[in-house]
């Protein structure tokens, strides 16, 4: 069964075109990653599944149903599917921890106080953050607490599909790994399908199903990373001998570790 | 996927369906209830019915048991895990922020506090001001005039129909209500001084000013506000760009400059709107009212009105920056400083307003 499907999407903003006829169909429970330069369309893309944009021409369907249409109750049905962790985490600055949690929730408006607080509690402590954690505003948290913050407030209402918007960004590697790590034990306990931008070679190889390749607007490869490593359309290659080239660099110092006399 | 059901049969209670915060929410409330009657301690409990469940409908049921397994119940496997993981007992509820009686009068003491802090670092930012234009003759080069006229365009032009409309309103409220009382005294010519000092003297800067704290007020404090939000002023400080001569003294200057121009354009629009009032009401011609304004009214009104436009467009101009460099990087802070930079701006302008009225109550009324 597909969670997302695209056809035929074409994008544009005056004479500049963004996407030009993509057509896409993202598996339940996988973890799909959509790659390619700065500024090739990737965010928009992800914002057409978010139901944040218009297509100019062609359909995007998810969960069958296109998210940037339909009356109020569809429209709000259909978010309560999905979580969104943006790349900046976008927490309400008026509200502490806790509230930006507890906010979906309590949007429901039939859970019981009592009980929030239970969830909170569970999500804070599955993200690795502590009750002291829930009174600070998030202003005072660091950049790792804000995404692990914004991811618990994503997961709250234990949707069925997941958007990753530049999930590791900013964060040093230590902490990126330990979110990565995160992420793929979530992914095993709740069935999540992830749809992930991302410009993280680490993350990119550690927990993608399938890869989409954008350039220029175009969808030039989608397939798993060995299927796409033996295209030949240069772009896709330049990318993919950047992974290869990493992996090749670490397996390299992982057997021939320089020794010092 | 299925709703979630509770069977009962006897003492034997069989849950099926999906127990999922989807599919649970709207009816939590009704299946709470028919859980919580099902406490007796020799229930049997039937789980494997249940097709899906998550946090939220093994904390629903993990609650209704008092925060333990029953004596009797059969589960699959995989549930089994997940109620493994729940907490022995209820989190403490949270705590509510009460008002202390005390709290009053800290309040109160933080804002007079506040009130000298802000009056401290209106001064600082006039210092730093001032510092910055002792630079600029021998360093003309650094003078912003782009900045300058841009200001002036946005503050002063774009500000010509409102101030005008508003002007030429209020010249016609005016006229008719002195129309109404000078007629029963016969004193109708005295409709041209009164109009003429009135306007001239208070409230063509009045209006213009309060109109330009409004307009110009928010939109510097916002800005500045945002720049902040952007890191723009750390790109500025980084670069070696002073933020007071770049960004607070164009705007400064420039409410310093269109200021009074308005104040006179609005001095003209209310007294056309007065004139044309005074001819529909007491028949004085235009040709009349023009002819003895000037016998009728001293010249320094003009002037001590042109001068309090002055005044005006540098307190305006001050008050929002010195606001909208304190907003912190925030949705909240941006709109609570924008806030208080136009309530502010306006609160300074009508004080200075009064003190201009008592120290020159001597002037310009012969």
């Amino acid at each position: 069964m597909n969670v997302i499907e695209i056809e035929g999407l074409w994008t544009g903003y005056g004479s500049q075109i963004v996407h030009a006829g993509i057509d896409l169909a993202i598996r339940d429970g996988e973890v799909f990653t959509l790659v390619g330069g700065s500024g090739a369309g990737k965010t928009t893309l992800l914002r057409h599944m978010l139901g944040l944009e218009s297509p100019l021409r062609g359909s995007v369907r998810v969960f069958g149903q296109p998210p940037a249409q339909g009356g109020f109750d569809a429209w709000r049905a259909l978010r309560r599917r999905w979580g969104v962790l943006f790349q900046e985490g976008a927490l309400y600055s008026a509200l502490n921890v806790f509230d930006n949690i507890a906010l979906p929730l309590r949007e429901l408006g039939t859970v019981d106080e009592d009980l929030v607080r239970e969830l909170v509690y569970r999500k804070l402590e599955q993200m690795g953050l502590t009750r002291t954690d829930a009174d600070k505003k998030p202003a005072e948290l660091s950049g790792g607490m804000v995404k692990r913050v914004a991811l618990a407030r994503a997961l709250i209402l234990e949707p069925e599909l997941l958007y990753l918007d530049e999930p590791t960004a900013g964060l040093d590697p230590a902490r990126s790994q330990s979110f990565v790590a995160l992420i793929e034990a979530l992914r095993t306990a709740l069935h999540l399908t992830v749809v992930m931008v991302t410009h993280d070679l680490d993350t990119l190889v550690e927990l993608s199903d399938r890869v989409g390749v954008l350039v220029n607007g175009h969808l030039v490869a989608v397939g798993t990373l060995e299927q796409i490593q033996h295209l030949e359309d240069p772009c896709v290659h330049s990318f993919i001998l950047g992974v290869t080239g990493r992996r090749a660099l670490a397996s390299q110092s992982m057997t021939t570790r320089p020794t010092t006399t | 996927m299925a709703r979630p059901v509770v069977r009962v049969d006897g003492t034997n209670v069989e849950l099926h369906g999906a127990w999922t915060l989807s599919a649970l929410h709207a009816e939590s409330g009704s299946l709470q209830r028919e859980l919580a009657s099902l406490t007796d301690a020799d229930v049997h409990w039937d789980l494997r019915g249940i097709e899906a469940l998550d946090e939220f409908g093994a904390l629903l049921l993990w609650r209704a048991w008092q925060w333990r397994l029953p004596a009797s119940v059969l589960l699959r496997s995989e549930h089994e895990a997940r109620f493994s993981k729940l907490p022995a007992g209820a989190s403490a509820p949270r705590a509510r922020q009460r008002l202390q009686p005390l709290d009053l009068l800290l309040g109160a003491g933080q804002s007079t506090i506040s009130l000298f802090d802000h009056a401290a670092g209106l001064a600082r930012l006039l210092g730093e001001l001032i510092i910055a234009a002792a630079l600029l003759p021998t360093r003309a080069r650094l003078i912003p005039w782009r900045e300058i006229s841009a200001n002036i365009y946005h503050s002063g032009t774009q500000a010509l129909a409102i101030t005008g409309l508003v002007g030429v309103l209020i010249g016609v409220v005016l006229s008719y209500l002195f129309a109404l009382q000078l007629r029963v005294y016969g004193a109708d010519v005295f409709i041209v001084r009164i109009l003429g000092i009135g306007v001239l003297r208070e409230l063509g800067p009045l209006l213009a000013a309060i109109l330009v704290a409004g307009r110009s007020g928010a939109s510097i404090a916002a800005q500045i506000g945002v720049m902040r939000v952007t890191q723009e002023l750390d790109a500025l400080a980084v670069m070696g760009i002073s933020r007071t001569l770049r960004l607070v003294l164009p705007k400064v200057l420039a409410l310093m400059i269109a200021l009074p121009l308005l104040v006179l354009w609005t001095d003209t629009s209310a007294l056309f709107g007065g004139m044309l009032a005074a001819q529909h009401e007491l028949g004085i011609s235009p040709m009349a009212f023009i002819t003895n304004l000037p016998s009728s009214v001293p010249t320094a009104n003009l002037w001590l009105g042109v001068g309090k436009g002055m005044v005006f467009g540098l307190v305006i101009a001050l008050v929002a920056c010195h606001f909208g460099l304190r907003i912190q990087p925030n949705s909240e802070s941006l709109g609570a400083g924008t806030t208080q930079a136009v309530v502010a701006a306006i609160t300074v302008v009508i004080v200075l307003d009064a003190i201009f009225a008592v120290a020159f109550s001597d002037v310009g009324y012969r």
